[in-house]
């Protein structure tokens, strides 16, 4: 067996170790379902209800990628603006650091005040938690280009809208298809957690509901639907960012970043 | 007439607030300088004496707090656009492969600029004509990254070069390089100024290779840079790595290396 094709193997063992041992950890210490249930009681739970499953998985999926895509709208402007000018970054990179800082789990119930329980308050959550990662890297990217090329461009009387077109964005399309991998499990994290306080559809009402039934098998085989969907995204965004910036990898298998298995 | 003409040019860096004294760093201090058309000359002298200051002072990219600079007869007021420029790393784009690397003035300096579309062809010719020129036949294609260092530095002097610029500004441009290395670009740079005959500043901390290359030698003193001393150089040309071993070629850089040593007692 070559060590490529171990790697590719990796995550697959990785996941079924991890299952194996949460088997043994409810077998050995003799947990009743209703704490933890085996990972077969979960499977079990995701076939038997896989109809309100599949229906309020799909709800989440909307939710999580309406925020998301605000998300990363909002935040490439902004972190193309932050990064830059010296001016805008020591003006509201603070401000953007706090605002990360608030646990927005916390916001709902404002947000449910706001604008009612339902899909907003679940997208805006979504958009919350994921715009930073994007805001952070492209700033990145912008604010440490060489300054021996900023000298070259402006040499040759390069425009802002040059530096930002010919420079900026395609030197920080590393960066930000990195925040988008991170993006977008955090913007599953925020709708799940808006439609677990607030929500009267989705992944997280199917929850919220389940665990007041104390049918905490469903609860597992809601998350399980919640993984399985983050590692979707994930290998999406992995894929286009192989596509478009393979540069950045420099055709070697040395730097290639682990999939998400 | 002076092409490019430095009249008792300080620059300071940091606050211009007087109250800020301690905040400043006089990085240039009465430069006087005066470079003919078409002449090749070299700036030496220790790290951290304003070489780097000087040539962006020409540029453009910095304006002096005292003294004047003209290039062409203009005083400079803003960054001009007929240099080029180049550095010890070459800071080439690693997304773009060589021939657009180096035609990426093209994108951005005018009269090329409104053009590009009618003239991608021409352009596309120009770029693997001057990559020729410095060696790179059939390396256009290649991505930064598969180029070693010396290779990099013959791309990035194409692309300071292929908007004709009148001046070619080079800020230790060779020093990352091994020596063999180095010695090979000593000669393209030398054939490559033969044929465009543009005004070149190099700045260098190598004695040798100013000697080599340059028609005037300048050496500056440790910070704030002064010019010391000034070297014609009359070795002719074409000049070979063989010339470095002459007499009077040795006796040049050894009378340099004197007024350096000298430029740092005091
Ligand atoms: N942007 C800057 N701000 C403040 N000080 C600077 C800046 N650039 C250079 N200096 C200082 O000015 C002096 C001259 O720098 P430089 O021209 O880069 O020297 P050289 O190229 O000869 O090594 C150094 O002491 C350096 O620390
Ligand atoms: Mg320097």
């Amino acid at each position: 067996m070559t060590s490529k094709s171990v790697q590719r193997l990796a995550p697959w063992i990785a996941t079924v170790g991890f299952v194996i041992l949460w088997w043994l950890c409810v077998v050995i210490f003799d947990i009743k379902n209703y704490i933890l249930p085996t990972p077969l009681e979960a499977v079990e739970a995701m076939y038997k209800f896989r109809y309100p499953l599949f229906v309020h998985g799909l709800a989440t999926l909307m939710t999580t990628l309406i925020g998301f895509v605000i998300a990363v709208g909002i935040g490439m402007v902004l972190g193309i603006l932050v990064g830059s000018s010296r001016l805008l970054y020591s003006a509201l990179y603070p401000l953007l650091v706090g605002f990360n800082s608030v646990p927005k789990a916390a916001l709902v119930p404002v947000l449910v005040i706001w604008f009612g329980a339902g899909t907003v308050p679940a997208v805006i959550t979504a958009f919350m938690l994921s715009f930073f990662p994007v805001v952070a890297n492209v700033a990145t990217a912008f604010a440490t280009i060489e300054p021996e090329l900023l000298e070259v461009m402006r040499s040759l009387g390069a425009s802002r809208r040059d530096m930002t077109f010919k420079i900026g964005i395609p030197r920080s399309l590393p960066f930000f298809f990195a925040s988008l991998k991170i993006a977008i499990t955090l913007a599953f994290v925020g709708s799940v957690i808006a439609e677990i306080v607030a929500g009267n559809s989705g992944i997280g009402n199917v929850m919220l509901v389940a665990s007041s039934n104390f049918n905490v098998p469903l609860v597992f085989a809601a998350l399980i639907v919640v993984g399985i969907m983050g590692i979707g995204m994930y290998a999406i965004f992995d894929f286009f960012e192989r596509r478009m910036t393979s540069w950045s990898i420099r055709g070697g298998s040395g730097m290639q970043q682990m999939g998400g298995g | 007439m002076s092409f490019i003409k430095l009249t008792d040019v300080d620059l300071i860096y940091g606050s211009a607030d007087p109250k800020e004294k301690s905040a400043q760093t006089l990085a240039v201090s009465s430069a006087n300088l005066s470079i003919a058309h078409g002449e090749f000359l070299a700036l030496v002298g220790p790290s951290g004496c304003g070489k780097s200051t000087l040539l962006k002072l020409v540029a453009g990219l910095a304006r002096p707090s005292k003294g004047s600079v003209t290039v062409d007869g203009q005083e400079v007021t803003q960054p001009l656009k007929t240099v080029g420029m180049a550095f010890q790393n070459a800071t080439l784009l690693p997304w773009r492969n060589i021939r657009d690397n180096v035609m990426l003035p093209l994108e951005i300096v005018e009269p090329y600029r409104s053009r590009q579309r009618q003239e991608r062809e021409a352009n596309r010719e120009r770029a693997e004509t001057l990559l020729a020129k410095v060696g790179l036949t059939g390396f256009a294609d290649r991505m930064p990254w598969q180029l070693s260092g010396g290779m990099q530095q013959r791309a990035q002097l194409c692309r300071a070069l292929i908007h004709e610029p009148s001046i070619l500004l080079l800020d230790e441009p060779f020093a990352a390089l091994d020596t063999f290395t180095r010695e090979d670009l000593w000669s393209v740079l030398q054939e490559l100024w033969s044929f465009r005959k543009c005004t070149i500043i190099l700045v260098t901390h190598e004695l040798r290779e100013a000697v080599y290359l340059a028609q005037t030698v300048h050496v500056m003193s440790a910070r704030p840079g002064r010019i010391l001393k000034t070297s014609t150089i009359d070795i002719p040309r074409p000049r070979t790595l063989e010339s470095t071993f002459q007499p009077d070629f040795v006796e040049i850089v050894h009378d340099l290396r004197h007024h350096i040593s000298l430029g740092k007692q005091n």
